[in-house]
């Protein structure tokens, strides 16, 4: 366990650099600029202009400039918007209702596919199993553009059973509707997987073991078929964050939710730079340790992963 | 395989090709995909043959009309023909949608071929490059490429947007090309025909190449199916396609702020995307069920 993880963590750690790196090459590739974007319309004269230089260390060359804004995200220094506010200060403003939101997705998206994958597992082409395929196959074709601003229109306005829009201080009541809407974005792999897992799982010689024995059907399903089949529901977790990252910015701004994806929203329409780098990097920072994580919680659980 | 199918081809055995193109045949999945995506691609190509009027027709006074004789689907916010500006939406989603996986095809198939067929160190630096750009999830890498590269005002998007989704959309693509090429060069008959004095450029392209294709066509299909997606998330955020560029993800970004007074413009430019992106997984889909040995 111990190599693996040390493994792991060197991974981690090119993934890290290379995916910053990226991120950061990415933003400056096309650059004409960025103490004119800084100002806006104004002009500038030389001094301000050798000020701004120095102080953004825009005379250094790119790798030198990477390395400051490595220093940035490790030291928690990710940048100041146009706004003139720090970015860590409207991060940490904004992740709390984003968290809740995004607990609240992969919860109804777990429970869901865990559900339905299991019964449609049972009870291979039944009514219920190909009724289930129709459905993950429309819910995997929907985009969030799609998904969100219908969702708030059907059960939102049209037929009022939703809260239509959810502000600052949401209740979970309001963040229902939002939540799994981001949720229909990762339902229906997992549920594909879980059922694909499950109906391996049933033919395993321990099953036919356990059900000699004379357990009961639940007790063979619920503890001894499920708890090996999830396993590869759980690493799935890790990989969708970053479609639920993704989907949270439509879904924060069709429901009017002041979290992360909101404000990132809001970055990209008033073309501000700095913040949306800034929040990206973050993200990316949070996807690859979420990721991490889950590997480590996945060797923990099943032990053949961990002497690949 | 039934015997009427033997029956059928009596001198000549069918290849793989041959058994799944006779296994397509009977899927109406795949018979539906089809229709649709021959429907998009000819409203993609010739707009006018779906209707006549003009999606830039535009007249404040009919804003957010009901549908009318002409106008089956109504008026939006700027009094524009619903119904137009949604076929005429068709043509950037699969323009973007084609080039933008044209280019991750051909980047995902360069990866993959080098990383599978010549392995060792080559192998692991691609393959760690891979790791790395999985590490940056696809909408949050295109925000930041995309915004760079349509900083020029005067362009409607489509390049940038294509080109974003292009350099980042290769990575799924390359894994299966890297795992196939490797099952596949295992196999003795390319032994064989290296024995017979094949150069590694005969043998990537005559034998290892066309028999790694099918998992690769599958999966570009259904990226398609994503870069469709993937456009009208961008112009929706506005980093997308703009200007006068017609797009579904532009309409829908407009339509959402009315939509308690018309529901219309939302609803229409939302059920052909999806329906678009539809097609084309369950195309991929179909051809996956038909080329896997497996299911037969």
């Amino acid at each position: 366990m111990f190599r693996y993880i040390v493994r792991r963590l060197l991974q981690m750690v090119l993934t890290f650099f290379g995916a910053t790196f990226i991120v950061y090459a990415l933003m400056f590739a096309v650059q004409d600029d960025p103490i004119q974007a800084l100002v806006g319309e104004k002009p500038i004269t030389d001094s301000q202009r050798a000020a701004l230089t120095e102080r953004y260390h825009l005379g250094d060359n790119f790798f030198a400039q990477y390395w400051y804004y490595i220093k940035g995200l490790l030291t928690g220094d990710f940048g100041t918007s146009m706004t003139n506010r720090k970015v860590a200060d409207m991060l940490a403003d904004a992740w709390p209702v984003t968290l809740r939101l995004s607990v609240m997705a992969i919860v109804i998206a777990a429970t869901i596919a865990i559900l339905a994958g299991v019964v449609s597992a049972i009870r291979r082409g039944s009514i219920f199993d190909n009724a289930t395929l129709v459905v993950t196959l429309i819910v995997l074709a929907m985009p969030i553009v799609v998904i969100a601003p219908i969702a708030q229109l059907v059960f939102g306005i049209k037929l009022g059973w939703f809260p239509v829009t959810a502000g600052r201080d949401a209740s979970l009541w309001q963040l229902l509707l939002p939540a799994a809407v981001l949720a229909s974005l990762v339902v229906a792999t997992e549920l594909r997987v879980t059922r694909a897992s499950v109906a391996e799982n049933l033919r395993a010689d321990y099953v036919r073991t356990a059900r000699a024995k004379g357990l009961t059907g639940a007790r063979v399903i619920g503890v001894h078929v499920l708890r090996n089949s999830l396993i590869p529901v759980i690493t799935l977790i890790g990989v969708d964050l970053g479609a639920l990252m993704s989907g949270a910015i439509v879904t924060e701004k069709v429901f009017n939710i002041p979290g992360v994806g909101f404000n990132l929203f809001r970055g990209i329409r008033t073309e501000d730079g700095p913040l949306v780098v800034g929040f990206v990097s973050v993200l990316v920072i949070v996807f690859l340790v979420v990721n991490l994580i889950v590997d480590l919680l996945y060797a923990a659980l099943d032990p053949r992963i961990r002497y690949e | 395989m039934s015997e009427t199918a033997l029956l059928e081809s009596p001198g000549k055995p069918r290849g793989l090709a041959g058994d799944a193109w006779h296994d397509l045949r009977r899927s109406k999945i795949f018979w539906l995909a089809a229709v649709l995506i021959v429907v998009i691609l000819l409203m993609a190509a010739w707009p006018s043959l779906f209707t006549s009027a003009d999606p830039r027709d535009c007249v404040l006074s009919r804003q957010h009309d009901g549908p009318t004789g002409g106008a089956i689907f109504g008026y939006d916010f700027q009094g524009c023909d619903v119904y137009a500006k949604t076929v005429y939406g068709a043509r950037y989603s699969i323009i973007v949608g084609v080039f933008a996986t044209l280019i991750a095809g051909v980047i995902g198939l360069a990866f993959g071929l080098a990383a599978g067929f010549f392995g060792g160190w080559l192998d692991a630096v691609l393959s760690r490059f891979i790791d790395v750009m999985l590490g940056i999830p696809l909408l949050l890498g295109a925000i930041v490429l995309a915004k760079r590269l349509s900083a020029d005002p005067a362009s409607n998007g489509v390049f940038a947007v294509t080109v974003t989704l292009g350099l980042l959309g290769w990575t799924t693509a390359a894994r299966v090309m890297r795992s196939s090429v490797i099952a596949a060069k295992n196999q003795d008959y390319v032994a064989a025909a290296r024995m017979l004095g094949a150069g590694n450029g005969r043998l990537l392209f005559r034998h290892i190449l066309p028999n790694s294709l099918a998992s690769y066509i599958v999966v570009l299909t259904i990226l398609l199916g994503i870069n469709i997606a993937s456009e009208a998330t961008l112009s929706f955020l506005g980093i997308g396609l703009k200007g006068d560029a017609i797009s579904w993800g532009i309409a829908i970004s407009e339509a959402t702020g009315y939509i308690r007074v018309a529901a219309g413009p939302l609803i229409w430019p939302s059920v052909f995307l999806a329906v678009t992106v539809l097609a084309f997984i369950m195309l991929g889909d179909a051809v996956r069920d038909a080329f896997d040995p497996k299911l037969r």
